[in-house]
């Protein structure tokens, strides 16, 4: 037991003298959580648009300025052409062209059918299905505008009609910052835990100063424990902080029992450092340690339905979002704090967390020597 | 030169002999753009979803049908009462619920009108929205069909043509942003990082005082990670063009020239970072948090820059991937020629002047 505290104190004093370190385990995540919660955001508030009106007729011009006056939409543009409006796409000045045809009022008026052209800018194509959504939701008001006008239209009323009706539940007003900064600080706590540990055990292979440790008496498991403690310490103080930050700036909810997910982070914690850990044991220099674990981050942070849910995915992604530890944290801690899901909800998860926890830490420890 | 050649053998050496940092180094590109080409995608397959069908006549069973047989959604089971749905969003098994009303068969045919309440879990406010639009699509759908009239309807057909890319793949939107990102740890994260090595190791010293000039140490490390980057950058783009069939319309020798600009702009961030700091940990943890992440997140390479806040807007006028990914996007999707992108070329020229006068005022020949 002493040589275990007396190994914390040489780590808690190498980490906390090292003056540099310390504005970026503290200040570097908030900033991160500042900025990330801003920036990751599939919203779209404002769309440019250019219009080719060929017919100039009051259908026309009513269904532009229905454009124009919707608040995400804004006109940029009148052009007489295609290609001229396409020299627009090149220069990124709007992502929206409607091309109205000659006779388009004419056509409907007489044939009851009229044709018009969308033309999207698709090289983002999540923006381009949101465009496209908002489009033909005004588009089909537009028509039903305008079938009420028409007098031939008597018995459409008499139609049988299924209502549909949509509430959406633990965030009604689908604000997309509520969803993020639970996924912000789980990325947060996890790097911290695979970066510092895995660098910090690599570190000291490089300088040749595990060899000073290694010639010690102290036991494999008591330098491990020391090694890893402080980091576990701090990734639970990160977790606190960043929560803390996140419901007084961005008023995200705190439903369930902020204990639960403290409990969770414990055993998740142990999962994450055994993993930095065993990178460290793989590697010899820093910049390997590094790369590596950038590598693992980046693979899990994608598959793991941080910004993309799972739900998306094909099936065999799914199966790989079974064995990353992040999916299933990442989960839970929404379902915590948004839906206020209490233990039995979580109870899989933490098995299968705790599962992880003993296997991954016995096989690093194990794949851990002592020499060098 | 023949000591020149020397130490740039030297480091190639250095980098080649690690092969785990270079398993990584060629692996990572393959990896990530087979993740984005194949797992990243915005349709939904499979969202599970539960009925609570308080009519269980046949048309609400014909809808039932409609909405699982669309191939989107998973029947996960069968709810009996309002009361149980709380319960099975907090448990997270389910994403969507779908009511029937009572009698809702008897509703549509005496009074015309019967009512399905949708509810989503909307703690991911994007999927949420996802659900709520394809399932009621179908059922729209269904309606068209129910409808005896509705053919004659008079309406405006509005066709839709996806510019650059009609198949809306994520790939295309990706590999630019990829390109970026990769080229950028090549080139600034691994040079601050190997030249910082050196000084940590006070190898560097041996090298300042070897007849080799400082700024042929520089160019020396520097060169072989250029190399890298771009059999780097080769590799995104052969898998993108064969493997995904993204369409490379613009002029080759356009795109390696801007590539070769980003990535000296990106090497001479490299070499400031690495002139204010001795210490690997700490180039590193500049290099990520100051020029990664700005680089993943505020460039538009996943989330575009126009829904920002204005701040950030701002922001990543200054980041020197934003300007790239416009560039490569237009020569590689728009078949843009150099009139489209000089001023992006202009502004990338400039921080490259910028960052290079910088590191070259701020590199010490002595040690302290």
């Amino acid at each position: 037991m002493r040589t275990i505290i007396f190994i914390l104190r040489k780590e808690f004093l190498q980490i906390l003298r090292n003056k540099a370190m310390i504005p970026i385990i503290i200040f570097l995540p908030l900033v991160q959580l500042l900025i990330l919660a801003h920036a990751v955001t599939y919203e779209i508030k404002n769309i440019n648009f250019a219009v080719i009106d060929l017919d100039k007729t009051k259908y026309s011009r009513e269904l532009i300025s229905k454009f124009s006056q919707n608040k995400y939409f804004t006109l940029k543009d009148n052009f007489d052409n295609v290609e001229l409006a396409f020299d627009g796409f090149k220069k990124n000045e709007f992502k929206l062209i409607i091309n109205i045809p000659n006779n388009f009022e004419k056509d409907y008026l007489i044939s009851g059918k009229t044709k018009l052209q969308l033309l999207i800018n698709a090289e983002d194509m999540s923006a381009a299905g949101i465009i496209y959504n908002y489009t033909s939701n005004i588009i089909q008001q537009f028509n039903g505008e305008i079938l009420i006008e028409n007098p031939k239209i008597s018995d459409f009323t008499q139609e049988p009609i299924i209502e549909v009706t949509f509430s959406n539940w633990f965030n009604p007003e689908l604000n997309y910052k509520t969803y993020m900064v639970p996924g912000i600080l789980v990325i947060l706590v996890s790097l911290i835990g695979i970066f510092l540990t895995s660098m910090n055990i690599t570190r000291e292979k490089e300088l040749g100063t595990i060899e000073q440790i290694n010639v010690t008496p102290i036991k494999k498991y008591q330098f491990i424990f020391g090694k890893l403690f402080p980091f576990w310490i701090i990734g639970i103080v990160e977790l606190a902080f960043g929560m803390t930050a996140g419901i007084i700036i961005f008023n995200i909810p705190l439903l369930g029992n902020p204990l639960l997910i403290f409990l969770i982070a414990a055993i998740y914690l142990v999962v994450v450092l055994s993993i930095g850990l065993f990178i460290s044991t793989i590697t010899h220099t820093q910049q390997q340690a590094m790369f590596i674990a950038w590598f693992f981050m980046m693979l899990f942070v994608l598959l793991g339905g941080v910004f993309t849910p799972v739900e998306y995915m094909p099936q065999w992604a799914k199966v790989i979002a079974f064995f990353n530890p992040i999916a299933h944290f990442t989960r839970v801690i929404r379902m915590i704090m948004l839906k206020g899901s209490g233990f039995e909800d979580v109870a899989q998860t933490i098995y299968i967390l705790i599962i992880y926890g003993v296997v991954t830490s016995t096989l690093s420890v194990w794949l851990y020597r002592k020499r060098g | 030169m023949k000591r020149f050649l020397g130490f740039v053998k030297k480091e190639f050496y250095h980098i080649f002999r690690d092969y785990r940092t270079l398993l990584i180094l060629f692996g990572m590109p393959v990896v990530q753009i087979l993740v984005f080409g194949f797992a990243i995608t915005t349709e939904i397959k499979d969202a599970n979803i539960a009925f609570l069908d308080l009519s269980k006549d046949n048309v609400t069973e014909e809808i039932s049908n409609k909405i699982i047989s669309s191939g989107y959604f998973i029947l996960q089971q069968n709810l009996e009462s309002v009361e149980q749905i709380e319960k099975e969003f907090k448990k997270g098994t389910i994403k969507e619920v779908i009511i029937f009303e009572p009698e809702f068969a008897r509703k549509l045919e005496k009074e015309h009108k019967a009512n399905i309440q949708i509810i989503a879990d909307a703690s991911d406010p994007n999927l949420a929205n996802m659900l709520i639009n394809y399932t009621t699509s179908i059922i729209k759908n269904y309606q068209k069909e129910f409808k005896k009239y509705s053919d004659d309807l008079p309406f405006i057909e509005s066709e839709v043509k996806m510019i650059y890319n009609p198949e809306l793949k994520s790939v295309f939107m990706f590999v630019p942003g990829l390109m970026a990102v990769i080229l950028l740890l090549i080139s600034a994260l691994m040079t601050s990082v190997s030249i910082t090595r050196e000084k940590e190791f006070g190898t560097m010293e041996v090298l300042l005082v070897s007849p080799l000039n400082p700024f042929q140490i520089i160019i020396g490390k520097v060169i072989p990670y250029i190399l890298i980057a771009f059999i780097d950058a080769g590799i995104i783009l052969y898998l993108a063009r064969f493997v995904f069939e993204m369409p490379f319309e613009g002029s080759l020798i356009l795109l390696i020239l801007q590539c070769v600009l980003y990535v000296i702009t990106a090497l001479s961030l490299g070499i400031f970072i690495s002139s204010l700091t001795n210490n690997q940990q700490i180039a590193m943890m500049l290099s990520l948090a100051a020029l990664m992440l700005p680089t993943v997140l505020l460039s538009g390479y996943i989330f575009p820059v126009e829904n920002m806040p204005l701040l950030l807007q701002l922001l990543s006028n200054f980041i020197p991937a934003r300007w790239f990914i416009i560039i490569v996007k237009s020569i590689m999707l728009k078949n843009s020629d150099f009139s489209y992108i000089w001023e992006e070329t202009l502004i990338l020229l400039g921080m490259c002047a910028v960052f290079i006068l910088v590191s070259v005022k701020r590199f010490k020949i002595r040690l302290e």
